[in-house]
């Protein structure tokens, strides 16, 4: 039975791979529905959040919490910066999605190679002290980090959507995610509003890269590869809608991990296994699934 | 003093293109004023240039003596101009009531008894304020609309067709509730496709074509101009 086992052990690994995907997913998703942007730099901002926080962390010796907070905050003065110099411009010329889409990926090259010319291209790791993996019974295993990835992806959810909901000004980035038009006319500011999705984007997004430097190796490239089942989880959870974000992440999340589980007890069989190289196959294939069959995505998005 | 004044107005969308080539109007303070006129003739861009949303070319626009010519909206609103767009003039995925907090987004003070003010004045919206503005129908979703922009208790309210695409008793419900608005003091300019029940309700009326006013008058008076009958209202009935 012990592709029971392994199965279930792949369901929890990729519940908390799921959960740092969902924050880069919610950042994703928000950035789509209320600033209309389809940012494949997004990625790159999970890899300059974990780089920062390494440099705090090594380069500064702060305790990795405070580097952790760090490095978000400095990324989402990141965005700022990008929004004043890049995409504020932009929108008053009117540029199409496609435009600011292409945009996107030019920053997102900018963003990678900033970050190979200051930390080079090989591989980098947190300085975490070793703990042993927490047993759950049954064979079951959870590494300390992977818990805290989960947990900080469970409170920021929860956060952002207390935002979303509770607040006023949450209340307002639902408002200009539904028309951003109607939202002027009506007097709601939508510069304030832009400000804050950029720093929610941002924060969301540095904490998801640092999530992921807990539980692997940091590489430049480690965000412009999670690009892609972001955006599966983004579309797959309906384009705008945070709480499909999540959802989609954790879907994509287990799917990846399940669809390479491999027990030796397959005996010869193990040779048709998929390898663990093709997790972001399955991600991509979840996504090219979708589009076809469902485009608008299991749950409502902000525009059909 | 006129509270709206708008002098030799020359807008349009696209550069090249005059939809307003020199508008002329003034509204009271109090009052009601109807444009009325046919499609294309500029009456909604004329709402929309006034509020901001259409690039001047030339002209002047005023309230309250105060130069807002190519002012945004936000300003506007802060100003106490309220504006209420033809169609998408709700956020479908907002309750109720978040709309109307919308509407007041500039200034929540008393945000409660600004809504019950609203509520009163549209009870069945006051029965449903947590349901989802997607959800209403046509003639709902277009006291949401007011309602909303009423929150700021503004001082002139510009409606644009409001009855466009509701069914002939819901109009008549719309025209009731716009004169209770007017009672209740609030200036308003009322851009209007259904040109004889805007005219009936208005004390004043323009009538627009080819993007400059033809004819103003009292809302009576237009309705019995010879002119104005045979080319705007159509036979009666």
């Amino acid at each position: 039975m012990d592709w029971v086992t392994a199965l279930l052990q792949a369901g929890i690994d990729g519940v908390s791979f799921g959960a740092v995907l969902a924050l880069g997913a919610i950042g994703l998703t928000l950035g789509y529905g209320i600033l209309r942007l389809a940012n494949f730099a997004h990625g790159d901002l999970l890899t300059v959040g974990a780089y920062l926080t390494l440099a705090f962390q090594a380069g500064l010796q702060w305790p990795l919490p405070l580097a952790m907070a760090g490095g978000a905050l400095g990324t989402m003065l990141l965005t700022l910066t990008c929004d004043a110099l890049l995409w504020a411009p932009l929108r008053s010329r009117r540029a199409s999605p496609t435009s600011l889409m292409i945009a996107s990926i030019g920053l997102a090259l900018v963003l990678r190679n900033g970050v190979i010319l200051i930390w080079g291209v090989s591989p980098q790791r947190y300085n975490l002290p070793v703990s042993p993996a927490i047993a759950l019974g049954a064979g079951l295993q959870i590494t300390a980090s992977r818990l805290w990835a989960l947990g900080i992806a469970l409170g920021a959810v929860v956060l952002v959507s207390l935002l979303l909901q509770q607040t006023k000004i949450g209340r307002a980035m639902r408002a200009v995610a539904d028309s951003p038009e109607l939202a002027r006319v009506t007097g709601v500011p939508v510069g304030l509003v832009t400000a804050i999705t950029w720093l929610v984007t941002g924060g969301l997004a540095a904490l998801s890269g640092e999530m992921l430097g807990l539980i692997t190796t940091m590489r430049p490239n480690m965000g412009w590869l999670l690009i892609l089942p972001i955006f599966a989880a983004t579309i797959l959870g309906g384009i705008g809608n945070p709480y499909g974000a999540i959802a989609g992440a954790l879907l994509v999340g287990v799917a990846q991990e399940v669809a390479t589980v491999c027990p030796a007890s397959l005996g010869s069989l193990t040779q048709y296994c998929l390898s663990t190289d093709y997790k972001l196959g399955v991600g991509l294939l979840i996504m090219v699934l979708v589009l076809l069959l469902r485009p608008q995505g299991l749950f409502r998005g902000t525009r059909a | 003093m006129a509270l709206l004044r708008v002098e030799s107005l020359v807008a349009g969308y696209v550069p090249g293109v005059d939809i307003l080539r020199g508008t002329n109007m003034s509204l009271e303070s109090g009052s009601l004023v109807a444009v009325i006129g046919a499609n294309g003739a500029g009456k909604s861009t004329l709402a929309r240039t006034i509020f901001g949303l259409v690039p001047v070319r030339s002209g002047a626009v005023f309230f309250q003596e105060q130069n807002i010519t190519g002012q945004p909206p936000e300003h506007l609103v802060r100003l106490g101009v309220s504006y209420v767009p033809q169609t998408a003039n709700v956020f479908p995925s907002l309750t109720i009531a978040e709309n109307l907090e919308m509407g007041a987004f500039r200034d929540s003070r008393n945000l409660d008894r600004r809504r019950r003010r609203i509520y009163d004045l549209f009870p069945s919206l006051g029965k449903r304020q947590r349901q989802s503005a997607g959800t209403l129908s046509g003639g709902e979703r277009q006291m949401l609309a007011m309602g909303k922009a009423l929150m700021m208790e503004p001082q002139l309210l510009i409606l644009d067709e409001p009855s466009a695409a509701l069914s002939p008793i819901l109009v008549q419900d719309i025209f009731r509730l716009i004169q209770q608005i007017h009672a209740q003091g609030t200036t308003i300019l009322l851009v209007e496709q259904n040109a004889r029940k805007a005219l009936a309700i208005a004390q004043k009326g323009y009538v627009m074509d080819g993007g400059q006013e033809h004819f103003s008058g009292t809302g009576i008076e237009l309705l019995h101009h010879p002119e104005v009958v045979a080319l705007y209202l159509g036979k009666k009935g």
